[in-house]
């Protein structure tokens, strides 16, 4: 299944003279998870607002199922559910009026008002809260309500603009794998700033910096650049690092700390496995060998440091 | 679509203490008001030795009524107003409406319909309680109604300015204050040009053209007037919040 949910060309945003947002395309296929990462001020909420048509762009144009946003809000706005920053609630009213305000909205025919609510609940984890009002809600349960009040529909399209601020790590984990289920029958898009979070949730990534995409891809690739061809290895007795270049593939040796090494080696050439018989018949003291990780934190300052430098 | 704003709009009037209390106090005035209409109606008239002086029940008891209903609602209106979108600006709700499958213009038409439909209420016991007195006597309905529908498009028309006023500021207390000034600046306009009939501005005046109704008189131009009012301020208020989405 690749049928395009969500298309953007060249979306661009200027405010007062400075852009904002400037040239990001992208497009998203059915099932799909985008992570979209950035630092703050990068522009994620503002590509995100002009998605769901709170914001015209400057230029570019955003088709959601062939829809274009700009000529047919109506029928475009209709496909979508969106979290913004801030949950959008009527703390007046209940959690169940609440919901049936949203479903109502959305263009929820009358008879399927009651079970789409129950469903809604259901996913976000609210079945206890019905009759609550949401101002007497905690923070995390009212970032919950706004959660389904944007999958109240069953949209094509779920945009949520940091929807894990806030809860605590149980619910995280839960939101998290409600995000994942919701990427089996819809598209998802969400920003956050957490990156083990994008790690755990998204197929592909952008990171948006100064308005500009400067990384988009499958997390296989963040993954690769982020794993590298590094073994971090133990070794109580550790000899000179000729002995250890001698084993095939390695190409490049570190010394850490006494006793720890990083070695490098060559793409697809693996040396663990001559690495640990070598330290076994040598008596090398081997305590530990390990793939050498590149924390996300890296990568992430890496690409946003590598643009600001060009 | 529209009908779904509404409703939402009237029930967070009515999930809020302050539509109750609005809609009692209302109540509570306009009865007094009718109750001392129809107390005095025997002393006066009684008084009344001539018979050109004399009127009938439901002109006096009207007067009374809808006379100060209008100056009730100077102040009920802004009240309610004020919040229409002020509110939802600093609550940052407006996006929950922007995301919806609704045009701005159905937004706007939605939530002033709401607001009118809450304030239609008061006007419907209203014209219960005076048309109430037809169980004693004969009551002139054709006064009534010039009164009631001359004060519904008052009232509409005191909404269409509030959400106006409301959608320009982030405080809802600002927009009250606003919309009280400039109904208030609005209904006494002919009291200040009083010397000179003619005058366009006096012509601006909304009472000058709620008083023909007042007194039983339907007019097209009065009509009008009102009409274009309301279009007035709610195409600037659809054009305010347009450019929102524009300007960001």
């Amino acid at each position: 299944m690749s049928t395009v949910t969500v298309e953007a060309s060249h979306l661009t945003r200027i405010y007062g003279g400075r852009e904002a947002v400037s040239d990001v395309s992208f497009n998203l296929s059915k099932g799909e998870v985008l992570g979209f990462l950035g630092p703050n001020g990068a522009g994620k909420s503002t590509t995100m607002k002009m998605i769901t048509g709170n914001l015209a762009p400057s230029a570019g144009s955003i088709k959601i199922c062939g829809i274009d946003m700009i000529e047919n809000p109506k029928e475009a706005k209709a496909l979508i559910g969106y979290l913004p920053e801030t949950p959008p609630l009527y703390r007046e009213l209940t959690v169940d009026e609440y919901l049936a305000v949203a479903a109502r909205l959305h263009g929820v025919k009358g008879a399927q008002v009651k079970k789409s609510i129950e469903r809604a609940k259901e996913r976000c984890g609210l079945t206890e809260m019905s009759k609550r009002l949401i101002e007497n809600l905690s923070k995390g349960y009212q970032q919950r309500v706004g959660i389904a009040q944007a999958i109240i529909h069953n949209p094509m399209v779920v945009i949520l603009d940091e929807p894990t601020v806030g809860l605590d790590p149980i619910q995280i984990r839960d939101i998290r794998a409600l995000i994942k289920e919701l990427g089996g029958e819809h598209s998802v898009i969400l920003s956050t700033h957490i990156l083990p979070e994008v790690e755990m949730v998204c197929d592909h990534v952008q990171i948006i910096h100064l308005g500009k995409l400067v990384f988009s891809g499958g997390i296989d690739v963040l993954k690769q650049q982020r794993r590298g061809n590094k073994l971090l290895v133990g070794l109580n007795n550790p000899p000179a690092s000729e002995a250890l270049l001698a084993i095939e593939g390695v190409i490049a040796v570190e010394q850490l700390s006494p006793g720890l090494l990083r070695v490098r080696y060559n793409e697809g050439q693996s040396p663990a496995e001559a690495l640990v018989q070598a330290a076994v018949s040598n008596g090398w003291g081997l305590h530990q060998i390990n793939h050498d990780q590149t924390s996300l934190e890296d990568v992430f300052v890496q690409l946003t440091y590598q643009e600001a430098a060009e | 679509m529209i009908f779904n704003i509404v409703r939402k709009e009237l029930k967070s009037l009515f999930s809020s203490p302050m539509g109750w209390v609005i809609l009692a106090l209302l109540q509570f005035v306009f009865g007094t008001f009718f109750l001392i209409g129809v107390d005095q109606y025997f002393q006066t008239m009684s008084g009344a030795m001539r018979p050109e002086q004399r009127i009938g029940i439901t002109a006096f008891v009207g007067q009374n009524v809808f006379g100060i209903a209008s100056f009730v609602m100077l102040f009920a209106v802004p009240l309610l107003s004020m919040r229409l979108i002020s509110e939802e600006r600093r609550q940052q709700t407006l996006t929950f409406l922007f995301s919806a499958p609704l045009s701005i213009t159905e937004i706007v038409i939605g939530k002033f319909l709401g607001l009118v439909g809450f304030l239609s209420i008061v006007i419907v016991f209203m014209a219960a309680m005076v048309s109430s007195m037809n169980l004693w006597t004969n009551v002139d309905f054709g006064y009534i109604l010039s009164n009631v529908l001359g004060l519904w498009l008052l009232v509409a028309s005191f909404s269409a300015l509030g959400i106006y006023v409301s959608s320009l500021t982030h405080q809802p207390v600002v927009a009250g204050i606003i919309t009280f000034v400039a109904l208030f600046a609005l209904l006494i306009l002919d009291h200040f040009l009083a010397g000179d009939p003619t005058s366009t501005m006096a012509y601006l005046s909304l009472m000058r053209h709620f008083e023909p109704f007042s007194r039983g008189l339907m007019d097209t131009k009065d009509f009008a007037y009102f009409i274009l009012f309301i279009i007035t301020f709610l195409t600037l208020t659809i054009r305010r919040l347009d450019a929102d989405r524009l300007r960001g």
